[in-house]
């Protein structure tokens, strides 16, 4: 990555982590101060009586982009999303939130920043047990200043959004847990920032209500499209809602990639290990099983898109006698694809996927 | 079996040591006897040496030195004194807070500065307004029917004291309370030092604070309000703290992401999330200050805690059980006024005008006007007496004790035999034997009980600290005082204990009646601990008996709630394995339920212990020979404040004995249990 940038072009950032740690223990900074860009070696961090959370994290996040940190407990996403909204101060590295180095506020920057461009989802839901639906969701901006009158009507607006209508005045004690995560939602979203944080917010739901508030996150962002940095341990959600993933293992990000790329090279051992059950033909896209055009071949009249994820378009692939052109976005011709492809996509051996 | 053993050591040197007053290990000597003395002096020291400052006295004419403590402690008093007879006047009327605010002068030639009492009638129409107003027409009723009683029975002026002396104190206990509490949870350092003085405050009998405050801040209602403040603050403090570390780290973390300040974030977040326990606190600050109406009148206080010390002690029980209930219905509403004040919610989308918004004003308006014409009907119908419809003098309003008295009258020429009969086999053969057995126990058998017990179940740790608080006590000259406290104590939790544990496991086999049994506690536990003297005199008389049963009857509450939390926390799939294993009932309960509950209820026997105690303390507002009674006798004797304190701090070590065991022993057991 270019470090140069200049902090006003539109190319910028949102959210940029350059070598963040996050050590617990007394003696944290001292241990820090002889490694230099590198990663630490957990072990002898753990016999100096440290624990380390987060170990020389480093990425960007662009504007509109959803990237999905994924690990099981204990491998340090949380308290990532916990050194970028702030809520624990990082060991060490660099924090820029659009250009501004997070770590060098004040604790009144911060409050603005927080009040302005962060919203957060957390999974205990953690509303206030005191507020109804609406004073819940209106809080951010009373904390604001905003008069009572307007927060309630913006409160409103977003119960109206995330379909809480006629719940309004209930309490929190007296929604179900989809229901309560909803109002958490609304909350993060009432101040309408420009960064997302989700700390596994649907972890604490039943399946077929985690599948609905998947549904509905997906859909927010098409109309919302914020900067999202949300925190799972679960792989297959990651899957479905990332732009980018990021694999965290004992505080150390293993890879971060697209879902395909990650599912088609996992860069390591451990993440391979939570890619090789996953079901290919939900992740890859036509672009990567298509073979170049080979003139002499009779082609059938049914047309994919190269961005197809390939479930979607099997069956009728699957029914023609002869292989399908590949098309681009503009319409052109780049690549056949052969029925034989997603056949082994389908039922092939899991050990042996296409390489690229 | 370690107790086993730790019996058998302990009966040998009971029998082994010979009771002569030579041998110290019969009884130690009196080493720290000059306590009382040091703390005199120090007093003394503080109210008249100590930064004298010379100030004019306008009644001598000249200038006399005055301690700064002196003068900040009188300075405290007269603004306390100032607020509590503005809101009596504020009622009853009154010309002393007009003068103050402006002259006297003024008020001897304006004959017409006179703030008038309120007509009784406007009062029970606000109380229910106000009950209306907080939560409907439940409350309403209760507070008007209860206001409606205080003031129909010529009760209404001492009551009006009583609650001006809560509507001080309160406010007070509570702005300190949690501030205190907000300190000790932002810093634990703090924190810290404040648990063992919590600790010792809470344990404290409510006597012993007296006669240091009186010697403070002189006597009056001042006095007995500073007093009530010091003994009510301490739980609000605790549930304060307790209730903010309650708190989920998310929901602190949701406050600062939604942009609080630390502020917003404070009184915003914290505090409204931790509300549950802060109102418990709110609620015990109220009651504390209703249960020491009774014993601030010792120092001065007046109202119905002073009315109801003189009818207890001319054993006038009709009278006393009048103004016994005025002091539980003044209570019961002040515990449901809070607690639907708190509960209240606000309704953002009604669009009121200005009548519908102003309602319960205009009303208490409307009322007070109709109930000021009903006065001046009233004054043209009794013309020269009192005026009933305006305002019921003290003792002049409608009153059944006569009734009462009547019934008691009854009862005890039906039942003396037999209760006469129950209350001499007590005394001659359970607690007398009793009592002798504790003062022939050697000062070394004590400790080895109390050491070993220690040893057994928290390690030498246990054993010095425990071993520390009754060694204090047993080098003053007050040990066997405080055996015979320690024996009234005894008797009475082992009781209780029993009664407690039988009553809670019989309640707890259903979720109705446990239900039931705990909203039972809820309402006896609004009572104010000397309420329970009443009905005791009446039946046993003055003796041990009396405050026996007090005792019993007062400490079984927190017995037969742990009990009933205790055996309901239990979780079902355990009962349904152990159903499935096939165990009776009786077999499930004594080898599932109780094993998993006993910590849970060791914690309420705790309390019981507490609870004795302060009763039995109590005891000497109708004559025992304990340490009550000499912390009494401290009150009217010269001196005083130095004996009253020790031995406050001597009942307050023989709790804090008693709470390190318990405490440390559920602890371990829970941990061993793996319960929370």
């Amino acid at each position: 990555m270019p470090s140069n940038e200049s902090p006003t072009t539109d190319q910028q950032p949102v959210i940029r982590c350059d070598s963040v740690f996050k050590i617990f223990g007394d003696k944290a900074k001292e241990m820090l101060a002889g490694v230099d860009g590198s990663n630490v070696d957990t072990k002898a961090f753990q016999e100096a009586g440290c624990i380390v959370g987060v170990n020389n994290a480093s990425f960007d996040v662009a504007r509109g982009e959803k990237l999905i940190i994924m690990g099981l407990s204990g491998s340090g996403k949380s308290t990532l999303l916990r050194c970028i909204s702030r809520l624990t101060d990082a060991t060490a590295g660099r924090i820029f939130i659009e250009g501004q180095d997070l770590l060098a506020m004040t604790n009144k920057q911060l409050i603005e920043i927080r009040r302005e461009k962060m919203g957060m989802v957390f999974q205990s839901f953690a509303l206030l047990p005191h507020k109804t639906v609406l004073e819940n969701i209106a809080f951010p901006l009373q904390v604001k200043g905003v008069r009572t009158q307007e927060s309630i009507k913006k409160a409103m607006d977003m119960v109206e959004l995330v379909g809480l209508r006629g719940r309004e005045n209930y309490f929190p004690r007296e929604l179900s847990g989809g229901q309560q995560q909803r109002v958490g939602i609304a909350r993060s979203l009432a101040v309408e920032p420009d960064i997302w944080f989700l700390d596994e917010p649907f972890s604490a739901l039943d399946p077929l209500i985690r599948k609905e508030m998947q549904d509905e996150f997906l859909r927010l962002q098409s109309v919302l499209n914020k900067t999202i940095l949300f925190v799972t341990h679960d792989f297959d959600e990651a899957l479905r809602l990332a732009d980018r993933i990021a694999i965290m293992k004992d505080g150390v990000i293993e890879q971060l990639d697209t879902p395909a790329n990650i599912v088609l090279n996992p860069a390591t051992e451990y993440v391979h290990r939570f890619t090789e059950d996953v079901p290919r033909e939900k992740v890859l896209r036509i672009e990567s099983v298509m073979d170049p055009v080979n003139s002499s071949e009779v082609l059938s009249n049914l047309k994919v898109s190269k961005d197809a994820i390939i479930e979607t378009v099997a069956e009728a692939v699957l029914s023609e006698q002869n292989p399908v052109p590949v098309t681009d976005g503009e319409g052109e011709v780049i690549g056949v694809l052969h029925p034989s492809k997603v056949i082994h996509v389908l039922f092939g051996g899991r050990a042996s996927y296409p390489k690229q | 079996m370690q107790f086993g053993l730790l019996a058998i050591i302990f009966l040998f040197s009971y029998h082994l040591v010979p009771h002569s007053e030579a041998s110290y290990f019969w009884r130690l000597p009196p080493l720290l006897k000059d306590i009382p003395v040091w703390i005199n002096t120090l007093l003394d020291n503080l109210m008249f040496q100590w930064f004298a400052v010379d100030v004019w006295d306008p009644v001598w004419k000249e200038y006399e030195p005055k301690s700064v403590f002196r003068i900040i402690t009188r300075a405290i008093g007269s603004a306390i004194l100032f607020l509590i007879i503005l809101i009596r006047e504020l009622f009853l009327g009154g010309t002393q807070t007009i003068g103050a605010l402006f002259s006297d002068a003024m008020l001897s030639t304006n004959k017409w500065l006179y703030w008038p009492a309120l007509p009784w009638t406007a009062v029970v129409a606000g109380a229910a307004i106000l009950g209306y107003q907080l939560q409907g027409i439940r409350l309403a009723l209760l507070a008007g029917i209860g206001v409606g009683y205080l003031c129909v029975f010529g009760q209404w002026e001492p009551s009006l004291e009583t609650l001006s002396f809560v509507l001080v104190c309160a406010p007070i206990c509570f702005i300190l309370g949690l501030g205190f509490g907000i300190w000790g949870y932002l810093n634990r350092t703090v924190e810290a030092a404040l648990e063992p003085l919590l600790n010792c405050m809470q344990t404290l009998p409510h006597f012993s604070y007296l006669v240091p405050v009186m010697v403070l801040f002189g006597i009056g209602d001042h006095a007995g309000a500073v007093a009530t403040i010091i003994f009510a603050t301490p739980p609000m403090i605790r549930l304060t703290i307790l209730g903010l570390r309650k708190i989920s780290p998310d929901i602190v973390d949701s406050g600062l992401m939604s942009g609080c300040s630390k502020f917003q974030l404070l009184f915003r977040v914290l505090i409204p999330t931790a509300r549950t326990d802060i109102l418990i606190g709110v609620n015990q600050v109220i009651m504390q200050c209703l249960a020491m109406t009774t014993i601030a009148a010792f120092i001065g206080a007046r109202g119905l805690g002073f009315n109801l010390k003189v009818a207890l002690n001319s054993l006038e029980i009709g009278k006393a059980s009048e103004i016994g209930l005025c002091v539980v219905l003044i209570a019961v509403i002040l515990d449901k006024y809070s607690l639907a004040w708190a509960n209240k919610q606000k309704d953002y989308f009604s669009d009121l005008n200005f009548f519908q918004r102003y309602r319960p004003y205009i009303g208490f308006i409307l009322l007070t006007l109709l109930a000021i014409l009903l006065a001046y009907i009233g004054a043209l119908y009794f013309k020269d007496g009192i005026n009933y419809l305006y305002y019921v003098p003290f003792d002049k309003g409608f009153t059944i004790s006569p009734f009462i008295d009547a019934g008691i009258d009854w009862f005890w020429e039906a039942f003396f035999p037999y209760l006469n009969g129950f209350n001499v086999w007590l005394i001659t053969s359970v607690l007398v034997p009793m009592r002798d057995a504790y003062l022939g126990m050697p000062v070394i058998s004590t400790f080895i009980l109390v050491m070993g017990a220690g040893y057994i179940v928290g390690g030498v740790r246990s054993a010095i600290v425990v071993g520390g608080l009754i060694l204090f006590i047993a080098l003053s000259e007050y040990w066997d005082r405080a055996l015979i406290t320690a024996y009234m104590a005894t008797f009475a939790v082992l009781i209780s204990a029993v009664l407690g544990l039988v009553v809670g496991s019989i309640c707890a086999q259903n979720r109705f009646t446990s239900k039931t049994i705990l909203s039972v506690c809820d309402f006896f536990q609004t009572f104010p601990s000397f309420i329970y003297l009443i009905p005791v005199i009446l039946l046993f008389g003055i003796t041990d008996t009396s405050v026996m049963i007090a005792a019993i009857v007062y400490a079984v509450i927190p017995a037969t709630r742990y009990t009933v939390e205790g055996l309901n926390s239990v979780p079902i799939s355990l009962h349904e394995a152990a159903t499935m294993s096939g165990v009776s009932r009786l077999q499930r309960w004594t080898n599932i339920e109780l094993p998993l509950a006993l910590p849970h209820i060791m914690l309420g026997i705790n309390q019981t212990v507490i609870f004795a105690l302060f009763m039995v303390i109590l005891g000497a507002l109708i004559g025992t020979i304990d340490l009550g009674q000499i912390i009494m006798g401290a009150l009217s004797k010269k001196g005083g404040a130095g004996i009253g304190l020790t031995l406050g701090i001597f009942v307050s070590f023989m709790c804090l004995a008693v709470d390190n065991l318990i405490q440390t022993w559920a602890k371990e057991r829970k941990k061993l249990l793996g319960i929370d």
